[in-house]
């Protein structure tokens, strides 16, 4: 079993999975890892990171120096393939073109999907992340806590292996002891940024990336992951020892073919694979999820992207793991007679509620870092540190004006020279030519600072997406469109970035070159830019207040479940990615259970 | 690639077409302003697509035709490298390889690239006459010290729509696709003092001695 054409999908399985990313391959692990029979079915093309990674391409060897294009918004050697912010041939649409109304959809055409290019922050969602409105009153409670999740945080980074630290900060959860692998030292632009933070009362710690530091410990954390489970310890076991850890060098956003970050295609797919238990289609864009007599998902619809014909698979159970909007737009489009509205959409909130994190930039020259001797800082290929959010206290006090809270990602250092920006900035004056711009470069180059404050985004009526009523890919599949509006919380927020990164700079002796944006209303990135889209199928506490039960069993089809970030009933600060890999074990967990039980 | 090169576009054909063409039209890059106006170019270029082959290094070229003229290359090359000279540390920037970088880049059919396209071709124009006028040869042809000053004139920030305007704002893209193309080569990189995208068997961060230095020993903690 591997790799299938759809002539050769037969009706064996047990279980259908739509899509092959974070969501889709933790499902697909722990289904197959527990003998399920599992169908993969991924719309892009296979990928292998292992022999198409461009690892130690210089940016000459690219063309236009690997700038950013709109064929490869992030670089020529960034990783994703088939797609960006445009899939040719698979256009969506937004209500509005005003400003800050727009969102943007970044995709991915590939085995893996996003995974293969990710930033590898794995942040936790800590309690209050769960609990939100009993907090402030605003937006949703999930059904759920963190020590219902906290079982597979535990299980997740043991399994795809992360670095950082326990430092016991508030609403920044520690992982159990042994678990996180050891942080890489921190740079020595990040080193002064610690400093001068805590002027400012602004902690610096190690983050948490899915980088292993350390070889795989092959020989304890497959028990731990699989008791009792013999052929699934040996296979981790194995796989385990096929990965090395992190070589220092080479950005993580163009893939990682030693397998030392965490990618579904590099991590998750190839023990599932050598169960024998796993089949994957590629190149297969699943258009609905079909319903049997009984109002059961008998399976899904689906076409060959190669051929454009139409194929059908069966299975006892679908699990929709195709990223949040691709899998509410599934949902929509999974019209029947008994289901006119969409599958699972009783409630008619499929497609509502879609969150985006918060994003604003701020960056400056620093003076002290000017003129360093030369030494290889290009590390684990991202960030090292960042400082988690600090003013819990004084916005329960109601002291800023904004409810939700945001983390700020660093970068400094003399990382490669690419095509991001001119080398000497000229809106700090250096307009100079000849020599003296050599002498320059030199001085200046690994000189700046860049903030990103990464924040958490409150659900509103009027962020959301539906089905365009006219528009159609080039499969006559109806697309999205998306409707955006930020509120005063996510603006105001992102002012107080802007004037925190302001000071920042300062502190460390840097001169701000323009003045922070007073309202946020222009520092604020468009919806979707950060690329952290989730709900549009969120999960509740009744069938009438959302779309998924706290299993992400969608309340109207008992073998319909979510396992991406669609499920999302807020959307914390924290990176999204490992608490879609948690919640998609957990829900693995329980179709086994409910398999077993005979209730599937 | 399977898009046909046409050949080299003619210098003065070039200049035609933007005389003609007006500054609105002029958005898009070199190769397309043919339609029409030119002698027959075939479909406009492509760009690389959504999946191209990321290992094989690649030359300028490969993905779009060229269009430089001979002439054009020349005078591009005598700017780079009074932008970046030659020094004791590093070549000059023609002599990496910027001419192709910067002809790579203008005549891409990406947009930024289309913009820039429009600025560079018409600073080129004006420089050579500005040359002409003051020294009675073309950029290329004129003495270092006649180039040099004709880039102190271009060099210092004009407001657009001002009569140094456009040479200004043509110097300063320029200079930076210089930079870009130079700094992003080996010999660039080394010049800076990059010393990464080499495996490592470990990384123990900044050396102790720069880190007590900037007076940083207290926040090593893990």
């Amino acid at each position: 079993m591997a790799f299938l054409s759809p002539e050769d999908v037969s009706e064996k399985y047990d279980v259908i999975v739509v899509g092959s990313g974070a969501a889709g391959g933790q499902a697909a692990y722990t289904l197959s890892m527990d003998g399920a029979k599992v169908l993969m079915i991924e719309a892009g093309r296979n990928y292998d990171p292992r022999t198409e990674t461009a690892m130690f391409n210089t940016p000459d060897q690219a063309p236009l120096r690997g700038a950013s294009t709109p064929d490869k918004p992030f670089g020529f050697y960034d990783a994703t393939v088939g797609g960006g912010w445009t899939v040719p041939g698979e256009p969506y649409t937004n209500a509005s073109k005003e400003a800050g109304r727009e969102f943007k959809w970044w995709r991915a055409r590939m085995l893996g999907g996003r995974t293969n290019h990710w930033a590898r922050h794995a942040l936790r969602n800590g309690p209050y992340d769960f609990k939100p409105r009993t907090r402030d009153g605003l937006g949703f409670d999930w059904p759920i806590s963190y020590e219902d999740v906290a079982p597979y945080y535990d299980k997740v980074e043991m399994l795809i292996g992360v670095y950082g630290s326990n430092e016991g900060l508030e609403n920044t959860p520690d992982s159990p002891a042994g678990v996180l692998q050891p942080p890489p030292k921190a740079r020595i632009g990040e080193l002064l940024a610690r400093q001068r933070g805590r002027t400012l009362g602004i902690p610096v710690i190690p983050i948490h990336r899915a980088v292993i530091t350390r070889p795989m410990d092959h020989a304890a954390i497959p028990a731990k992951l699989h008791p009792g489970n013999a052929t699934a310890q040996r296979i981790l076991a194995e796989d385990m020892q096929n990965r090395a850890a992190c070589f220092w060098a080479t950005q993580c956003g163009r893939g990682c073919a030693i397998r030392a970050n965490y990618q579904s295609t590099t991590v998750h797919l190839p023990p599932a694979l050598a169960t024998g238990n796993l089949d994957i289609v590629v190149n297969g864009m699943v258009r609905e999820v079909s319903v049997g007599p009984t109002g059961k998902a008998s399976g899904v619809v689906y076409i060959d992207r190669a051929s454009g014909r139409e194929h059908r698979a069966s299975a006892r159970v679908v699990v929709l793991a195709a990223s949040a909007c691709e899998t509410a737009r599934l949902m929509l489009n999974s019209k029947s007679a008994r289901f006119p509205n969409g599958l699972g959409n009783s409630s008619g909130l499929v497609g509502k509620y879609i969150m985006d994190t918060v994003g604003a930039n701020w960056g400056g020259q620093i003076p002290l870092l000017e003129s360093l001797p030369p030494h290889n800082e290009d590390g684990a290929g991202g960030l090292h540190v960042y400082a988690p959010w600090w003013l819990y206290k004084e916005q329960a006090a109601g002291k800023l004006g904004f409810a939700r809270g945001y983390h700020v990602e660093f970068g400094s250092g003399k990382s490669m020279p690419g095509p991001y920006g001119p080398v000497v900035p000229e809106d700090e004056g250096r307009t100079g030519f000849g020599v003296k711009l050599k002498e320059d470069a030199r001085r200046y180059y690994g000189s700046h600072i860049g903030f990103s404050g990464r924040g958490e985004m409150i659900p509103n009526e009027d962020s959301f997406c539906e089905l365009d009523p006219t528009a159609v890919d080039k499969w006559g599949i109806p697309v999205l469109r998306f409707h955006w509006k930020w509120s005063q919380h996510e603006i105001r927020q992102v002012a107080h970035m802007q004037r925190t990164f302001a000071d920042w700079i300062e502190a460390m002796g840097g001169k701000n070159t323009k003045r922070p944006d007073a309202d946020g209303t222009h520092a604020i990135a468009n919806g979707g830019f950060i690329i952290h889209e989730v709900g549009g199928t969120i999960m509740g506490s009744s069938a009438s207040n959302s779309v998924t039960n706290s299993w992400s069993q969608a309340w109207d089809v008992k073998n319909v479940f979510v396992a991406d970030g669609g499920v999302f009933a807020s959307n914390a600060d924290k990176n999204p990615t490992l608490t879609i890999m948690a919640l998609a074990w957990r829900t693995a967990d329980r179709i086994l259970d409910e398999m077993r039980r005979g209730n599937l | 690639m399977s898009t046909p090169v046409p050949a080299r576009i003619d210098r003065r054909v070039a200049i035609k077409w933007m005389l003609s063409a007006g500054a609105g039209a002029l958005v898009v890059g070199l190769p397309r302003l043919g339609a029409g106006a030119a002698p027959a170019q075939g479909p406009a270029p492509a760009g690389y697509g959504v999946d191209p082959q990321l290992l094989a290094p690649h030359q300028a070229g490969d993905y779009w035709p060229l269009t430089f003229t001979d002439a054009l290359r020349r005078q591009a090359a005598a700017l780079c490298d009074i932008i970046l000279p030659a020094d004791e540390h590093s070549p000059s920037a023609s002599a990496v390889g910027v001419v192709d970088f910067i002809d790579e880049w203008v005549s891409a059919p990406y947009p930024a690239c289309a913009a820039d396209a429009k600025v560079v071709l018409a600073g080129f124009i004006w420089l050579d006459a500005e040359s002409v006028k003051r020294f009675g040869a073309p950029f290329a042809d004129a003495s270092a010290a006649q180039k040099l000053a004709l880039c102190e004139v271009m060099a210092p920030e004009a407001p657009a729509g001002s009569p140094l305007g456009e040479a200004s704002a043509f110097f300063r893209r320029f200079r930076n696709l210089t930079a870009t193309g130079f700094y992003t080569t080996p010999v660039g990189m080394k010049d800076l003092g990059y010393v990464g995208n080499v495996p490592l068997a470990r990384f123990d961060g900044p050396p102790a001695d720069l880190v007590e230095k900037l007076g940083l020993t207290g926040e090593v903690a893990w």
